[in-house]
């Protein structure tokens, strides 16, 4: 693409360069607005966008990686199995940035044991869940995430609790748990910037409204109800690498966390004890905003002390997709050697 | 054609009358699993094999860690046939609960070892009857209580070698070997071998016929088992992802994998140059396989049915979208319990057919552990140059059981990773990526993180274009799927061809593929005997060679010959050759043991003594 004029980024390209194909999702889709910010931030980041893999199940949410960064490689895999797909990819090549496109269907039904295996082993990648309580493209089933006493014209009242994909993955020794809401670009950009820092599995659980099936007023999954009661944790703000810390905050204020490459996220309290980097305090506050009746965001839960695979696997600096045959093939010499010994 | 009145595995029985029968019989050793059984006759087998005796061994074991029955046999033959045989010559009974079954699998004028404390009846009078004193020389044994169990199993071997003249000095290398020269487990199994011996060499007189004499029929040759050549062989092939789940009896590709990728792909700096992960399930380890090939793997997985079954939706998938993965599938007995532990042929169609829609995919076949080698490095060359998953087909009783071989070639060729372009390629060329740019089907394609604008392209399943744009039109998937018939017709000739012996003025044809290989030669020598001669096409890929038309049109009657219950290789080349499906009979025989020669000359011939019935089942 040849642009001639506009605004670059780092390295030089325009933010349409990050865009991708007109979008086929419903007119008001959370799915759509997520896309979007993905866009910014990559384009602020200055990300290549060919080292940028972005995987998906199968779903609407598992559409949307068509409608942002074209220049990246895509992969719509199966349902449920996006993360052992991206987990392949990055093994294969570390140097990539895996995004992770998933809903709460392919994730919290189909695909829970990979999404759970997935945060166990720490695979590097950004998992997005764009959630919103149904299944849309089925015509609104009810999700693992709907509302117990959710209504639906088809289907009825459901009546099985909701499970909570944060606490999942904080059970899972997940390293980085967020939530966040489509509808909410400022605290979305520096968690999604975060979360590519993060040397692990990021697990970004992000509201997402169904308007086609589950966007009504009493909906925790719908705009109004999570713009009510959105219970934000701290605001966010992604400092990248080598940038300065702008101190406009008072001391005790805030909240530094130092990520794998050398970026910080600061978190500017809002609740005065809330501690990210405490595992009970994380479950304790999600437990008490469903009690509350509250949606709890922001960086939910943070270790950035744990192996990724990468290092469990010891792999070599060099992708393995990149190491030429005089590294993968051993020599004759120790093929006889081998055989001497049989 | 005179079919002559013939009797197998004669030779043992009528040369025992006269004097001696030298390296030619086999021996059954029974034992309740999980009692150490398997140390021994390894060792036992390693030095017959040592000592120049054409042997093969192989372990019948149940799904269960301790107790349960298990059966090991030798089968030792001067003139190099190792398939299984029905009956042995001399058996081991150490465990009662089958002793008496056991007996009954000795031929006449055979020979029966028995713990003397044994407690079972001996009740054939025409075998020779060898006590040994397990107890007393596991209790004389310098080891723990808790190790007593294993090494009873050694006072067989020292019995056994001083009866049938076994050299205790190969059997102390081959305990070296074993126990990779760990001193004192060598020591401890040594002095009960050799005071059994010497107990024997005191207290028995040798009555028998059978004998084993040095020879140099195994020089230059090794023994392994097919997966641990197929560990090594995907390790020469460059395999840098290697996705599983635990499964018998794939579980020791996996375990050997491990082991020889850490002591040669382990670079100076001690860092892998590959990922072997276990997966949660098999889903996740054919999804970790089939990412990681896209993004430019050279991506593996071994599995079994059970496997296969859950595999099969993302090995569909791979069609589709044309990703290259490695699939070993060790066969075993069907569904659940019962028979996992057990020998099949029974997934051909399963993983020729695997996934939804219309797919069909590259199986290679390999025969013995040198193919296993060859085809565990070949197999990632065929997947890249065909953009597909590739299935290998061994079997239990080719993966797990130790097999004579030449030792294993270096790959002649260097690795072909198939149709890549680089970033400068796609700059000035341009790329689409499922493009037929050279008319061979096969198209061009990137490997992610390729930086290049262009370089990028959105994987889906079934509905895309040339361009890999989302497409629902009809013409693109037509398109599509014509381009795939072609790029599979392109592979066909291309795969490994079979191997034919052609038997001049033969009527008729034996085709076989895999583990059974051993089994026909066999039987093809005894059909020979009885003057039915048969000529043989060994298959070795799938989509079968269109010469595999010669070879039928070549005979009269042609028989598929399979360790399956349904014929699935015969109905296979019955589509693949519809005007000759009369001519081609099915011998399939699946019971959970490897198929003897015996079974397959009374078949040939009963189906012979009946040419104007049904030759098709």
């Amino acid at each position: 693409m040849a642009h001639t004029r506009g605004k670059t980024n780092a390295i030089g390209l325009h933010k349409n360069d990050y865009r991708g194909d007109d979008t086929t999702l419903c007119a008001g889709c959370g799915h759509i607005s997520i896309g979007s910010q993905i866009i910014t931030i990559a384009y602020e980041l200055g990300l290549q966008p060919e080292k940028i893999v972005k995987i998906s199940g199968i779903g609407c949410s598992s559409k949307s990686p068509a409608y942002f960064l074209n220049r990246s490689f895509a992969f719509n895999a199966l349902h449920g199995r996006m993360p052992s797909v991206a987990s392949g990819a990055m093994l294969a090549n570390r140097d990539l940035i895996t995004l992770g496109i998933s809903g709460d269907g392919d994730t919290g039904s189909i695909g829970l044991g990979q999404f759970k295996h997935t945060i166990r082993r720490n695979t590097p990648m950004v998992y997005i869940v764009e959630n919103n309580g149904v299944y849309g493209l089925t015509k609104g089933q009810f999700s693992v995430t709907a509302d117990d006493g959710q209504m639906s014209k088809y289907y009825g009242k459901n009546e099985l609790p909701s499970m909570d994909l944060c606490l999942e993955a904080i059970v899972s020794d997940g390293g980085f748990v967020a939530r966040s809401f489509a509808g909410d670009p400022k605290q979305l950009r520096p968690l999604l910037k975060a979360a590519i820092s993060y040397n692990g599995t990021a697990l970004l659980d992000i509201i997402s409204p169904c308007v086609a099936f589950n966007n009504s007023a009493a909906s925790t999954k719908g705009y109004e109800w999570v713009r009510d009661h959105d219970a934000p944790l701290h605001d966010i703000t992604y400092v990248p690498l080598r940038e300065e810390i702008t101190a406009d905050y008072e001391p005790g204020e805030t909240r530094t966390v130092t990520l794998h490459d050398g970026s910080h996220i600061i978190l500017r309290k809002l609740d005065k004890t809330y501690d990210p980097s405490d595992r009970v305090t994380a479950i304790r506050a999600l437990e008490h905003a469903k009690e509350e009746g509250t949606l709890v965001t922001g960086l939910i839960y943070c270790n950035p002390g744990r192996a990724s695979i990468v290092e469990t696997e010891m792999l070599t600096e060099v992708p393995l997709a990149h190491l030429p045959e005089a590294e993968l093939r051993p020599r004759e010499e120790s093929l006889h050697k081998i055989m001497a010994g049989m | 054609m005179a079919v002559k009145d013939i009797k197998t595995y004669s030779s043992a029985t009528e040369a025992k009358q006269d004097s001696q029968v030298i390296n030619d019989f086999s021996i059954l050793v029974a034992t309740p699993n999980g009692s150490g059984s398997q140390t021994s006759n390894l060792v036992l087998l390693r030095a017959l094999f040592k000592m120049g005796i054409p042997s093969n061994g192989k372990n019948l074991f149940p799904s269960n860690i301790q107790g349960m029955p298990t059966w090991y046999t030798i089968r030792c033959s001067q003139d190099g046939y190792v398939a299984r045989r029905e009956q042995v010559e001399i058996a081991v009974l150490m465990n009662p609960e089958t002793a008496t079954s056991d007996l009954a699998k000795v031929e006449a004028g055979g020979v029966c070892f028995y713990p003397e404390s044994a407690g079972y009846e001996l009740t054939r009078d025409d075998l020779t009857y060898y006590p040994m004193p397990v107890k007393q020389l596991s209790k004389q044994a310098d080891v723990s209580t808790s190790m007593r169990t294993y090494i009873a199993n050694m006072v067989y071997i020292g019995v056994l070698s001083q009866i049938l003249g076994i050299d205790l000095t190969e059997i102390e290398a081959a305990l070296q070997w074993h126990f990779s020269n760990r001193d004192k487990l060598v020591h401890n199994n040594i002095s009960v071998i050799r005071s059994a011996a010497e107990w024997a060499a005191q207290h028995l007189t040798k009555t028998d016929p059978y004998q084993i004499k040095r020879s140099s029929a195994t020089e230059g040759l090794i023994m392994i088992d097919g997966n641990s050549a197929a560990a090594l062989g995907a390790i020469y092939g460059g395999m840098t992802v290697m996705s599983w789940y635990p499964i018998t009896p794939s579980t020791s590709l996996a375990d050997n994998l491990s082991h020889y990728a850490k002591m040669l792909r382990t670079d100076n700096e001690g860092k892998a140059t590959y990922a072997i992960v276990q997966a949660e399930d098999e889903l996740a380890a054919i999804g970790m396989v089939i990412g990681a090939g896209w993004a430019g793997a050279r991506a593996m997985t071994a599995t079994s049915g059970p496997g296969i079954s859950l595999m099969s939706e993302f090995a569909g998938f791979g069609y589709y979208a044309e990703i290259p993965a490695v699939i070993w599938n060790i066969q075993r007995m069907g569904p659940s319990t019962g028979l996992p532990t057990r020998v099949s042929q029974g997934d051909v169609t399963a993983c020729y057919w695997s996934g939804h829609g219309d797919t069909k995919h590259i199986c290679l076949l390999p025969g013995n552990a040198a193919e296993c080698f060859e085809f565990g490095w070949r197999a990632f060359d065929i997947a890249d140059r065909y953009q597909t998953p590739v299935f290998v087909l061994s079997d239990l009783d080719l993966g797990m059981n130790s097999w004579m071989t030449e030792p294993f070639n270096y790959p002649e060729q260097s690795m072909d990773r198939g149709k890549v372009l680089t970033a400068e390629q796609v700059a000035s060329n341009g790329f689409q990526r499922y493009l037929d740019v050279d008319g061979d089907g096969i198209p061009y394609r990137t490997i992610p993180g390729t930086e290049q604008a262009g370089a990028a392209y959105f994987t889906r399943g079934s509905g895309h274009n040339a361009a890999a744009n989302y497409s629902e039109d009809s013409q693109d998937y037509l398109d599509n799927m014509a381009r795939l018939q072609k790029k599979f017709e392109t592979a066909r000739e291309q795969l490994p061809l079979p191997v034919t012996v052609l038997e001049p003025n033969s009527n008729i044809g034996l085709i076989g593929f895999g583990s059974t290989d051993p089994p026909i030669t066999e039987a093809r020598d005894l059909l020979a005997a009885a003057g039915v001669t048969s000529s043989y096409l060994r298959l070795r890929a799938l989509p079968a060679s269109a010469t595999i038309r010669d070879f039928v049109e070549a005979h009269d009657r042609v028989y598929v010959i399979e360790m399956n219950v349904d014929g699935q290789l015969h109905k296979l080349i019955q589509l693949q050759l519809p005007t000759l499906a009369v001519g081609l009979c099915s011998l399939a025989h699946c019971d959970g043991q490897p198929l003897t020669a015996n079974w397959i000359v009374t078949a040939v011939l009963a189906k012979e003594g009946d040419k104007y019935g049904t030759h098709t089942r």
